[in-house]
């Protein structure tokens, strides 16, 4: 079983990355480019039957720092 | 005074701070391993060092928060040891919980290493006995990730209860409120990015830091 976690950062917290992307990106000519946010992909291969409860620790306990960032949580088959 | 200064993979700063702890109390510190799950006996003060533990990996910090040791840095500042953490060990403290908020990327996006004039803003706590309220100071930054977030409730409370230990003078990594460096609410941790022990003795250029080390010491002996 494999679980993809998005981790963002939440509204209102500064994303210097994300704004030497937007940077770039008009750099490059690309004009219609009205915010870029940049996050992170972990992906796990998980045994079977790991539960929900388990996976949203992991995020919780570490994956995540939760005063500043949110996850999402796309389990694969 | 018996004092311990935590090593992670990838610390850079822990012998300078070893050199400080041993300049102002004559004793050598007592140097532990993160995969350490004690620390040596009667503690009392830890130092958390700078530097780029576990290379920075997921978050500044995330992982060493989570090593074996900091469970028992953190029963230690339960108890009421005192916890200095400088740079990577502010980021340390904040990933473990014993800080509140947490230390974003600058908001220059640039890696910032100089000078950095700061304010002591409480005088009164054991790290800072030995400034005066409002004195400007000058400690050595050196970091990637020192723009300190909290929601704007934990920023008033922290300035409410006394809890910023320093500012800097100017805004040099979009710190909220310019802050340097903060206190937990016992007051026996602190967590600051800029460098003390970078400049304790005229070899140095400058001699600003050493008062924070001598505060202390002065304070453990006192209450030994």
């Amino acid at each position: 079983m494999k679980a993809r976690i998005f981790v963002t950062l939440k509204g209102g917290v500064l994303d210097p990355q994300g704004k030497a992307i937007h940077h770039a990106l008009d750099g490059l000519g690309f004009s219609g480019v009205n915010d870029v946010r940049a996050g992170k992909l972990i992906e796990l291969d998980l045994a079977d039957g790991t539960s929900d409860d388990d996976i949203d620790a992991m995020c919780r306990k570490l994956l995540a720092n939760t005063v500043i960032e949110n996850y999402r949580i796309e389990k694969v088959a | 005074m018996k004092s311990a200064v935590i090593v992670f993979p990838g610390s850079n700063c822990d012998r300078d701070l070893a050199v400080a702890f041993e300049a102002v109390s004559g004793e050598k510190p007592v140097m532990v391993w993160h995969r350490d799950i004690e620390l040596p006996e009667g503690i009392d003060l830890i130092g958390v060092p700078g530097g780029f533990s576990y290379g920075d990996y997921l978050r500044s910090g995330a992982m060493a928060a989570r090593s074996p040791v900091m469970q028992a840095v953190a029963k230690a500042a339960e108890r009421g040891t005192y916890v200095l953490g400088i740079c990577n060990g502010f980021q340390v403290l904040t990933e473990s919980g014993l800080l509140p908020g947490a230390l974003l990327r600058n908001a220059g996006g640039h890696f910032v290493c100089r000078d950095a004039s700061l304010t002591v803003e409480n005088a009164q706590s054991a790290f800072t006995s030995r400034y005066a309220a409002g004195e400007q100071v000058t400690f050595p930054v050196a970091h990637h990730d020192g723009n300190y977030f909290a929601d704007s409730a934990t920023l008033d409370r922290l300035e409410g209860e006394g809890r910023v230990a320093l500012r800097y003078a100017d805004s040099i990594n979009g710190s909220a409120r310019n802050i340097a460096g903060i206190l937990n609410e016992a007051g026996n941790v602190l967590g600051m990015m800029p460098h003390p022990e970078r400049v304790i003795e005229p070899a140095h250029g400058k001699t600003d830091g050493r008062r924070l080390f001598e505060g202390l010491v002065e304070g453990l002996l006192a209450n030994a």
